[in-house]
């Protein structure tokens, strides 16, 4: 599904070199998990997997089903399946929430040349699909993420990805800033999508989000590179034994 | 004091193409407000109240040249049920028009409030206006006040079940138009005044509102589209105890436009709220320049205009709220703000707050920006293209003053002509 190969990014304004050759295969169907110390590269990666300004692509691929994503604008990614989950969820003033949602479910569905939803179908769908992330009538209304709480703005980040239905999930530290029923409820949303067509990669600090996603593969990244690959158990690694360890066996 | 030469020279070659009607009973008003003019002059460069907004062409004494603008879009407000008035290129039109009968108010031109003896409007003809003179000069509406050929006197006793819906079409490409309308809300009554249309090639326009204890006044106005259409308009409103008076202005397009509020309020507990959105494009200019006047206890004043500006348009905004001595517990709210969406555009803001009152709340702000890039990024990461997320943010930039509309048939008409133009250039 997402093909990463040898990526070198650095920063357009400066020379500074933020990923320095990550290699990394998301499989459809599977969940991988990007674990890593702060400034290691993580949401660098997942900016560049869906297009935001600001980062020069020095070397290196990544594709989508054999796409180049690299070549496309940040809308055209997301019609061909990309999603980015937002560490921080942008508050919008002045559009209402759920008009940036028809908005966004017909601009991918018309790029895709399939025919818009309905105002009843999307309304019948996205109630059903709020309602199971605990998203009330209200928050639909209001403009988006204002006036949200940390635990609301990630719902809305599920809704938006369950309304979309991606390809590829990209999650940045979406635990971060929830609490423990928030991060269920979050959870729930994010394993209500997996299936054998999606593909989900997972950026956090902590293995405590990975208790309810179970992840696949888990990657430690470091000094913008991938340093080491394993199952489930690497993540129960760091959090019993910090990151130090992996990184001075890997030195 | 002598006028300088140039402004001497200026005004006594604008004046040489204008003719003062006949009417009898504004007779006296116009020839007063003519004096008031020979004083003053008419606006020059050097005028620190002119500094944004050349007023060259506003009182050039060639004729001035607008192309007509032609759309396929639905007639503003086509579909709301209203009393229609039309002038064309500045000329009351009967056969346009519907009758000018409505419950609860009264109608008829200017030129006719003599003959019918209609008291109210004999003593209010050029009254506001000539108070509004001071303390900052306002030549144009002397001037108006003076030569206006046209309007109309509304007189609301009751509260009419429609809105009065003054059209301005213009048909001339060389048309330069004065009207001067005058409107009296009596106690407790309520009216919706809607204005829409580019009037003239060049229109100058001045509207006098009364409003009495308890009386209410919503004003939306649209103003045409036509790209070299020059426009200067003034409104001078009066408000008593309790009384309300709401204005909303939408500027689309226009080569120069100048929009005056000036706004007294006189009785204890009365609001007024002016705001404003425009749109504009290239040799764009447009002025809002608002003065508020508190002079009562316990009033509220708010004011929010946006702008939004591309390839090299202006806007300017003068804004200032005076509360005077003993007007305890004043509320008053001011904000402007522009949306640049290029570094060629440019944003004049002069607010300005005098308070002689001990006890007032009053606020200010303004500001100028370009699209928050996080937004559009985020729009765009969800699959919306440029172009559309473009829009959303500039509609959502301009959401704050169209949401003064309390209508909100006539707010979605509103957001309707913006989203026209945001096609169109966007």
């Amino acid at each position: 599904m997402l093909e990463i190969k040898n990526l070198h990014v650095k920063l357009e304004e400066e020379e500074k070199q933020i990923l320095k050759g990550v290699d990394l295969t998301v499989e459809a169907g599977k969940v991988h998990a990007i674990m890593g110390p702060n400034g290691s590269g993580k949401s660098t990666l997942s900016y560049v997997l869906s297009g935001r300004d600001g980062y020069e692509v020095t070397e290196g691929s990544a594709t989508l089903e054999g796409e180049d994503l690299l070549e496309m604008e940040p809308e055209e990614r997301a019609a061909a399946g990309v999603f980015l989950a937002f560490q921080y969820p942008v508050e919008i003033p002045g559009v209402g929430n759920m008009t940036f949602l028809r908005t966004a479910v017909n601009a991918q569905r018309k790029a895709r040349g399939e025919d818009e939803l309905s105002a009843a179908d999307f309304l019948k769908e996205v109630r059903a699909k709020a309602k199971s992330l605990k998203i009330d009538a209200d928050m639909l209304k209001r403009p988006v993420n204002v006036g949200f709480s940390g635990g609301e703005k990630k719902r809305n980040e599920i809704l938006q990805m369950a309304m979309l239905e991606p390809k590829m999930c990209i999650l940045d530290e979406t635990d971060s800033g929830l609490d423990v029923d928030a991060m269920k409820l979050v959870a729930e949303g994010v394993n209500a999508l997996r299936d054998e067509g999606r593909g989900f990669l997972v950026i956090t600090h902590y293995q405590r989000l990975l208790d309810h996603i179970k992840p696949d593969v888990v990657h430690i990244m470091a000094d913008g590179r991938i340093v080491k690959t394993g199952g489930p158990e690497l993540a129960l690694e760091v959090e019993n034994n910090g990151y130090a360890d992996i990184l001075a066996e890997v030195n | 004091m002598a006028l300088p030469e140039v402004k001497q020279t200026a005004t006594e070659a604008r004046l040489a193409t204008l003719t003062m009607p006949e009417a009898g009973c504004t007779r006296a008003a116009r020839e007063d407000a003519l004096a008031r003019v020979l004083e003053m002059g008419l606006p020059g460069r050097r005028d620190e109240y002119w500094k944004y907004t050349r007023p060259d062409t506003l009182i050039s004494a060639e004729q001035p040249h607008a192309a007509l603008f032609h759309s396929d879009e639905p007639l503003l407000f086509g579909n709301l049920d209203r009393l229609k008035i039309v002038f064309i290129d500045g000329v009351f039109s009967a056969e346009d028009s519907d009758d000018l009968e409505l419950e609860g108010v009264n109608i008829d031109r200017i030129e006719d409030i003599c003959c019918k003896d209609i008291h109210w409007a004999k003593e209010l003809y050029g009254v506001l206006e000539s108070r509004g003179q001071s303390p900052v000069q306002r030549p144009l509406a002397a001037l108006n006040t003076a030569f206006a050929a046209d309007g109309v006197a509304i007189h609301v006793t009751g509260k009419p079940t429609k809105p009065i819906s003054l059209i301005y079409r213009h048909a001339s490409e060389t048309s330069d138009a004065m009207l001067h309308h005058i409107i009296r809300v009596e106690s407790g009554a309520e009216v919706t005044v809607l204005e829409n249309g580019p009037a003239a090639s060049r229109f100058n326009k001045c509207i006098e509102i009364d409003i009495a204890d308890g009386g209410t006044l919503h004003h939306v106005r649209a103003q045409g589209r036509d790209h070299e259409r020059r426009a200067a308009t003034h409104m001078f409103t009066r408000l008593g105890q309790e009384s309300v008076y709401k204005s909303f202005t939408l500027t689309v397009n226009g080569i120069l436009t100048r929009n005056e509020q000036v706004i007294e309020l006189t009785g204890d507990d009365a609001i007024a709220h002016v705001a404003g959105a425009c749109v504009g494009d290239g040799d764009f200019h447009h002025d809002d320049t608002v003065f508020v006047t508190h002079d009562a206890v316990n009033c509220e004043s708010r004011q929010v205009f946006k702008k939004v500006l591309r390839n090299g348009a202006t806007g300017v905004f003068q804004g200032k709220i005076l509360v005077k001595e003993g007007a305890q517990k004043t509320d008053g709210y001011q904000i402007s703000q522009s949306l640049l969406l290029d570094d060629d555009s440019q944003f004049l803001a002069k607010p300005e707050l005098e308070i002689y009152a001990d006890d007032v709340a009053c606020s200010h702000g303004s500001t100028s920006g370009a699209i928050d890039e996080t937004a559009l990024f985020y729009l765009r990461s969800r699959g919306v293209s440029v172009k559309d997320a473009t829009n959303m943010l500039t509609l959502a930039f301009l959401a704050e003053a169209v949401d003064e509309i309390e209508d909100e048939e006539l707010a979605e008409a509103i957001v309707n002509r913006l989203e026209g133009w945001l096609s169109r250039h966007i």
